[in-house]
């Protein structure tokens, strides 16, 4: 069969899965935001596939606004990691429990 | 026929690599087979007539984040995910809401499968770059200098979270020595 609309949102629903599965499976900080970085991709992949099928700019403009958040994501949530390294001496999400007392 | 055989070579390319993030527990391992889905996902991209899209998410995503989680990687010196002694309902929970995200997919699947779609025009301009920079910049300009503000913001804050605190008159009271 020809791939069409149908065929990469599957694709995107597939990759998708995996990331929220990755999410929930990984306790370590750094792989649950390669998860989220994977998540954020499949849902672009959705923009696309109707930008291109449906003729209209507008998809592919969200992508370019998608691309800028997760930019943002990166560059914060990579700078709290750090700071959670250095006053906990591991990434291990279970430890993120200063809330609890 | 060609664009079949292409479309499940990198689909294909792609599911495998997201499966291997998920069952590496090394760190760097994961990283590299993430970037090996934003390549697989932008030469997709390609297949749909985005090359704007397509370069961008080469540049930022495989350039730019990956890279920068590299950085962060090598920075901490992580190792090996320790294994933890987890409830055992967990994991069967985790696979339980796979599945169930699995089945809402197959359901939009079947949903777009019996709608009638029309025909896509082979020489349309809405890929283009052109028409995609005349939407940024005239229909669409208030998005696109938000996210300038927005970038602008996120850049303040990972200094003000990266950079040490000086606790110079609470470090006799904590008892706590720093570094």
């Amino acid at each position: 069969m020809e791939p069409n609309l149908a065929s990469y949102l599957a694709l995107s629903g597939i990759l998708f899965t995996i990331g929220a599965v990755g999410v929930i499976y990984k306790r370590n900080a750094l792989g649950m935001f390669m998860c989220i970085e994977l998540m954020l991709n499949s849902v672009n992949l959705t923009f696309i596939a109707f930008a291109r099928y449906y003729g209209d700019t507008t998809g592919q403009l969200f992508v370019f606004m998608v691309m800028a958040v997760a930019a943002c994501e990166a560059a914060v949530g990579l700078g709290i990691i750090i700071a959670f390294f250095r006053n906990k001496v591991t990434i291990d999400v279970d430890e993120a429990s200063l809330l609890k007392n | 026929m060609v664009s079949t055989a292409l479309f499940f070579l990198f689909a294909g390319f792609a599911i495998a690599c997201a499966v291997s993030l998920v069952y590496h527990k090394n760190p760097l391992y994961s990283a590299i087979s993430l970037v090996g889905v934003f390549v697989a996902l932008s030469c997709i991209y390609l297949t749909l007539a985005s090359p704007f899209i397509a370069v961008t998410q080469i540049l930022v995503y495989a350039g730019a984040i990956m890279v920068l989680v590299i950085f962060v990687i090598m920075l901490l010196n992580l190792d090996d995910e320790q294994p933890r002694t987890r409830l055992a309902y967990l994991y069967t929970l985790g696979g339980g809401l796979g599945v169930v995200l699995l089945a809402q997919t197959l359901f939009v699947f079947y949903s777009v499968l019996k709608t009638p779609l029309q025909p896509v025009d082979p020489n349309a301009t809405a890929g283009s770059t052109l028409s995609l920079g005349r939407a940024m910049y005239t229909e669409y300009l208030l998005p696109v200098e938000i996210v300038g503000i927005m970038l602008l913001m996120a850049i303040v804050g990972a200094v003000v979270l990266a950079r040490k605190q000086a606790r110079v008159g609470l470090e006799a009271v904590d008892g706590k020595k720093e570094g």
